[in-house]
């Protein structure tokens, strides 16, 4: 998908943050030489298409005290793990969950539920629940916690972003 | 130095999670849903913000919805290997995160490129230049894409 050179730009000019003020798109527009209500036309159609997720903060994990992180692994029958993957995805303490690629023999894991806490004994707690919710469904689990930040560098337009 | 948060700092931090209204004066709605003055809103976020609780307010965008790819990737590197691996696994650009895990499976990292292809040839480049396998699970199914944690 190719962004419209004015996109490209508005994406450019957001995408380290909207500035914290009463009205933001006012602000950036100026500095993008176009109309506020041009620049929130153009957002809207950005969130339409799906190119915009949507608008809002992303918190710092570690500052709030969640710094434990757990990446559960279940093995879900094939048969229901989108019905169930939906549930594990809403469950309140659940940031990401996908449904991933076994790696037979290696990885017998389909289902992925990253999960966060304040320690290792809150994520084991939080995993309990996400395997009462699976049940019968789920033939083998694992977690893994993370032990080291090897690399993370923000993903910006170039590279991309997420 | 940055205060404690207060009740409504974690009230605010919870509902910034969610979409906001793209409208000319986006804080207007949260301030009117937690009871405050709009400029209490603006203040606080900012303030959060600064105080490193909030890492970036702005719209979130897909990579992929504009053509770029992603793929989660895992190797299991030996121990007394895994200072050259990581170095070699780093050097490259494409490599966006990177975290040890406690498995066999102890290295794991998102490739971000800009297109299908870059996923493929990034591993086979990683594969060759460390010899060790890497083992590819990219996305099939997103069930929930909220990032949300309750502060």
């Amino acid at each position: 998908m190719t962004l419209h050179p004015k996109d490209r730009a508005i994406m450019e000019a957001t995408q380290a943050g909207l500035p914290l003020v009463s009205r933001p798109y006012e602000v950036v527009a100026e500095t993008l030489g176009m109309s506020e209500a041009e620049l929130l036309k153009r957002l809207s159609r950005l969130k339409e298409q799906g190119v915009i997720r949507r608008i809002g903060a992303a918190p710092n994990h570690y500052r709030l005290g969640l710094t434990s992180n757990g990446m559960t692994v279940w093995d879900v029958d094939d048969a229901v793990i989108d019905e169930l993957g939906k549930r594990v995805g809403a469950l309140s303490f659940v940031t990401h969950c996908y449904r991933r690629p076994r790696a037979l023999p290696d990885w017998p894991y389909n289902l992925f539920a990253m999960v966060h806490g304040a320690n290792r004994d809150e994520v084991h707690a939080k995993r309990t629940e996400v395997a009462a919710l699976i049940g019968d469904a789920c033939r083998a689990s694992d977690i893994l916690f993370s032990t080291r930040i090897l690399k993370k560098t923000g993903m910006r337009l170039s590279r991309k972003e997420n | 130095m940055s205060e404690p948060l207060d009740e409504m700092d974690r009230k605010l931090i919870n509902r910034l999670q969610d979409d906001l209204p793209l409208t000319s004066r986006p804080f207007v709605q949260i301030a009117e849903e937690l009871d405050v003055d709009e400029q209490e809103i603006v203040d606080r976020t900012r303030r959060l913000r600064d105080d490193g609780y909030l890492t970036r307010f702005g719209p979130f965008f897909d990579a992929e919805a504009l053509g770029g790819a992603f793929c989660l990737c895992a190797m299991s590197v030996p121990e007394d290997r895994f200072q050259e691996v990581l170095t070699k696994v780093n050097a490259h650009a494409e490599v966006a995160h990177n975290y040890e895990r406690d498995h066999r499976l102890n290295m794991w990292f998102v490739l971000a490129t800009e297109n299908q292809d870059g996923i493929a040839s990034t591993a086979a480049a990683i594969e060759q230049e460390t010899g060790l396998q890497v083992l590819l699970f990219p996305k099939e199914q997103e069930f929930f894409i909220g990032f949300r944690v309750t502060a």
